[in-house]
């Protein structure tokens, strides 16, 4: 069975999507660094679909979502050691409990 | 494997070296030695800007031309080093105090790793080198926010920084994954400018540039991104702020250009001038309207420069050879101005905690010489004449109104009023300190020798890069070398 592109680019987009949904309406900081993670692995599959049907015969956009999970890896890495330092610091995740600093 | 390629990289390995000698050094020291880690790192780091400057001009590309090392980068290079160098000068008296004792030589470490990133990302003529060197640059920054790790505001404008900067590097992913299926299979900046040039005009590349377009929009903290910004300010460690605002700043908004012109240049009028018209406008409006009611100065600062970077934007927009010169040239400049009012924010942080605008009224009754200080970065920063930051907005004006297009002399109106907005509150802090009849909040002290040296610079930048050096007419030449290359996709 041969699949066209737009079945992996319609759920790519809907996945970025559910992760902007997410980011904005989540309460907790985990829960937000999900949608985030959501996020970025709608753009690896958008390069990699792309690379299969459009340019079968490179590989840069392989290589690029190579590289583009280790950044997402060590951006969640951060992530967490700084939600940890919150729970820390507030004993809490929860963003209503993070706001010491409003307009 | 051909390594000689790598001495294109030398300011890359320079900053790569002080970064491993100041890691080995804060390791394997003892106790009393570790002390000496901020001026091992200032003097090292100064050394290396000197032979950086010296040994630079010798235009190279590597890695296949993923990586260009031309003047206009080495130029921007020097300047970024300047003002990384006066902010260490200027952290040295808060990395002294008992608190930091454990932490302070991963502040440097932290601090040369993120400037690493941005070499990378100025340099970057692909977009996958572009983006390794964005989080090279944006993942330490985090770390540095998150620095004062008691403190609860640091730990929340350090979660606020990293999932913002992690949704705007997401965002500018799905963006560059559409411009990967517009590309003919390569990321290159030129070859991305061919295939741009010669197909159609699509919905996809629309997207794809507004997806690009926010995802650098959020590390310049241009207007409708710039939600993260007063928070972060406030909450990092002040070395940490002025980092923020000169150095992250002015090295997006160069790579900014270089995407916009280089890559997408073929389609400057058709999709991202009108998309960059708005947000100018939008930027420059927003922030200073919000930091009229600003009374913490690091929030204050925050929205200066939220409005300031709509200034340095005003370069990209006018896409020609002096602005690409005015912008390095604002930069500079801003470095000097900026730099200069957060060593004095930093020295009074540092002497009594305060940072409170209120606090600084009638500071010239105890310290006239930080008074004084503070007046010339807040004059310049607004642009008044015989200062530095008066030439520079000049020159961008200058810049965008060469083209003659009616619309962008609307926008250089629109700033000019903004301008005059911004007088007012800058002039608002030297109000506080010399016109305010109140006995003076802050007691009379005498800040440390770094603190004054760092000010020192600072004040001598402001008065004398507008007057009497040659420094613009350098960057215009170099820049002049570089042009056809760099403006080719323009038409």
């Amino acid at each position: 069975m041969d699949l066209g592109i737009l079945w992996y680019l319609v759920p790519s987009v809907l996945m970025f999507a559910c992760g902007v949904y997410g980011f904005v309406t989540r309460k907790n900081l985990i829960a937000i660094l999900i949608s985030l993670e959501l996020m970025l692995n709608a753009a690896d599959l958008n390069f990699v679909a792309f690379n299969r049907y459009l340019f079968p015969g490179m590989m840069e956009g392989m290589v690029f979502t190579l590289f583009a999970i280790a950044i997402a890896a060590a951006e969640t890495a951060i992530a967490i050691a700084i939600i940890i330092n919150i729970y820390r610091v507030v004993g809490n995740t929860d963003i209503n409990e993070v706001t010491k600093m409003k307009f | 494997m051909d390594y000689s390629q790598f001495s294109a990289m030398i300011p890359e390995l320079i900053v790569l070296g002080i970064f491993i000698l100041v890691f080995l050094f804060d390791t394997f020291a003892g106790e009393t030695a570790r002390k000496a880690d901020g001026m091992l790192t200032t003097v090292l780091f100064g050394l290396g800007t000197v032979a950086i400057f010296f040994t630079g001009c010798m235009p190279k590309e590597c890695f296949g031309g993923m990586y260009v090392n031309n003047h206009i980068e080495l130029v921007l290079k020097c300047i970024l080093n300047l003002g990384v160098f006066i902010v260490l000068v200027q952290s040295l008296k808060w990395t002294d105090t008992p608190d930091m004792k454990l932490r302070r030589g991963e502040f440097y470490e932290l601090l040369l790793a993120t400037l690493f990133g941005m070499y990378l990302m100025i340099s970057a003529r692909h977009f996958l080198l572009f983006v390794i060197g964005l989080e090279t640059a944006s993942l330490p920054l985090a770390a540095l926010v998150a620095f004062n790790k008691k403190h609860n505001e640091s730990a929340e404008a350090a979660a606020k920084y990293i999932m913002t900067a992690v949704f705007s590097s997401a965002v500018l992913m799905m963006g560059l994954s559409f411009v990967y299926g517009l590309s003919g299979g390569s990321l290159y900046y030129g070859d991305v400018a061919n295939a741009v040039a010669e197909g159609p005009m699509s919905g996809m590349l629309i997207v794809a540039l507004a997806f690009v377009l926010g995802g650098i929009g959020f590390k310049l903290s241009l207007v409708p991104f710039h939600l993260w910004t007063a928070d972060v300010y406030q909450g990092a460690p002040t070395a940490v702020t002025s980092y923020l605002s000169v150095i992250s700043k002015g090295s997006a908004a160069f790579a900014f250009f270089i995407i916009f012109v280089q890559a997408f240049g073929a389609v400057y009028p058709d999709a991202w001038e009108w998309m960059l018209y708005a947000i100018i406008i939008l930027t420059i409006t927003v922030g200073n309207l919000f930091a009229i009611r600003q009374r913490n100065m690091k929030r204050f600062m925050a929205f200066s420069s939220v409005s300031q970077a709509g200034y340095i934007m005003l370069g990209v927009i006018a896409a020609n050879a002096i602005g690409m010169t005015s912008m390095l040239f604002y930069i500079l400049v801003y470095i000097f101005s900026n730099l200069g009012a957060f060593g004095v924010i930093s020295a009074i942080e540092n002497q009594t905690g305060r940072l409170s605008m209120d606090d600084y009224r009638g500071l010239h009754k105890s310290n006239p010489w930080l008074s004084f200080a503070m007046t010339l970065a807040m004059f310049s920063l607004a642009g008044i004449p015989p200062f530095a930051g008066f030439f520079s907005k000049i020159l961008i004006f200058t810049s965008v109104t060469a083209s003659n297009s009616m619309a962008l002399y609307m926008l250089v109106l629109i700033a000019l009023i903004n301008t005059i907005i911004s007088l007012y509150y800058y002039l608002l802090v030297v109000k506080a300190m010399w016109i305010s009849p109140e006995e003076p909040v802050v007691s009379s002290f005498r800040s440390s020798g770094s603190e004054r040296f760092g000010m020192w610079i600072c004040v001598a930048g402001i008065i004398f890069i507008g007057l009497v050096s040659p420094i613009y007419g350098l960057i215009s030449k170099l820049v002049t070398e570089d042009a056809p290359q760099l403006l080719a996709w323009l038409g």
